[in-house]
């Protein structure tokens, strides 16, 4: 896969569903090729797991203080 | 711990935000203001069990987020026709002619992502990002990263097939990926 396009669809794809075993490797082949999309891959996640966090939010180290 | 009158002050404030994140999947302004009424009504009256566990308005989002999702799951039937917003949401323009990155698109290191979940602000930040998606986008969002619905589900209640479902949850992802870059990640480095 030559696409960067086409390796976010698939960053995003494996947040919702189990990605197919031609697409794991297509999308890691290019993650080790390509530093923007291994960058974007971690920032996806990284956005995924504070959306999950958001809800077990604690309250003194909040800086609304 | 805080007095009645704290309470009602935060619940005052935090309404208009309820609201607007309501019509996310409400769009009928009076049946969402209704919800909210139901979400803060439901809070006064359990607010003896808030432990100060969760941020306030977190705790009170909690309340109104299974609200929305019950409603949804009640109303998936009755839903209107999905409309999706394909063109506003191109995301065509952060990819070269071969489809590779921009320069000017490509993702830029962020400092310090792990302890942003307790940051008030950089959620400011991120409702802004949020909700200048367009709207189908930024609800199909919504329901999968806030309201954590699967995406099987997602797509009976919309009535949506599920390559669409992906290819939504794609564009909103590197919409709000751009978005917050450079709303919070490129000025915090400039500030450090």
């Amino acid at each position: 896969m030559k696409s960067c396009k086409k390796a976010t669809y698939l960053m995003s794809k494996q947040l919702d569903a189990q990605l197919g075993f031609s697409e794991k490797l297509s999308l890691k082949i290019h993650l080790m090729m390509c530093g923007n999309c291994h960058r974007c891959n971690k920032q996806l996640q990284t956005v995924h797991h504070l959306c999950a966090q958001r809800s077990t939010d604690l309250p003194n180290s909040s800086d609304k203080a | 711990m805080a007095s009645i009158n704290d309470y009602a002050q935060q619940l005052t404030e935090l309404r208009p935000k309820l609201i607007t994140f309501t019509m996310l999947q409400i769009p009928d302004r009076n049946y969402a203001e209704d919800l909210v009424q139901d979400a803060i009504i439901a809070a006064i009256e359990s607010i003896e069990k808030y432990e100060g566990k969760a941020a306030f308005d977190t705790w009170v989002y909690s309340i109104l987020k299974f609200k929305l999702i019950d409603h949804i799951r009640q109303k998936k039937r009755e839903q209107d026709h999905f409309a999706s917003d394909e063109q506003e949401t191109d995301i065509d323009g952060f990819f070269d002619k071969k489809a590779h990155w921009n320069p000017d698109d490509a993702p830029q290191q962020w400092h310090n992502p792990a302890e942003l979940h307790l940051r008030t602000h950089f959620w400011e930040v991120f409702d802004f990002c949020l909700l200048h998606l367009p709207t189908s986008t930024a609800r199909v969002f919504a329901l999968r990263e806030l309201m954590e619905m699967d995406t099987d589900e997602i797509c009976e209640c919309l009535a949506i097939s599920e390559q669409n479902c992906w290819t939504i949850l794609h564009r909103a992802r590197l919409k709000l990926r751009s978005c917050l870059e450079r709303g919070w990640f490129l000025k915090e480095g400039e500030s450090t």
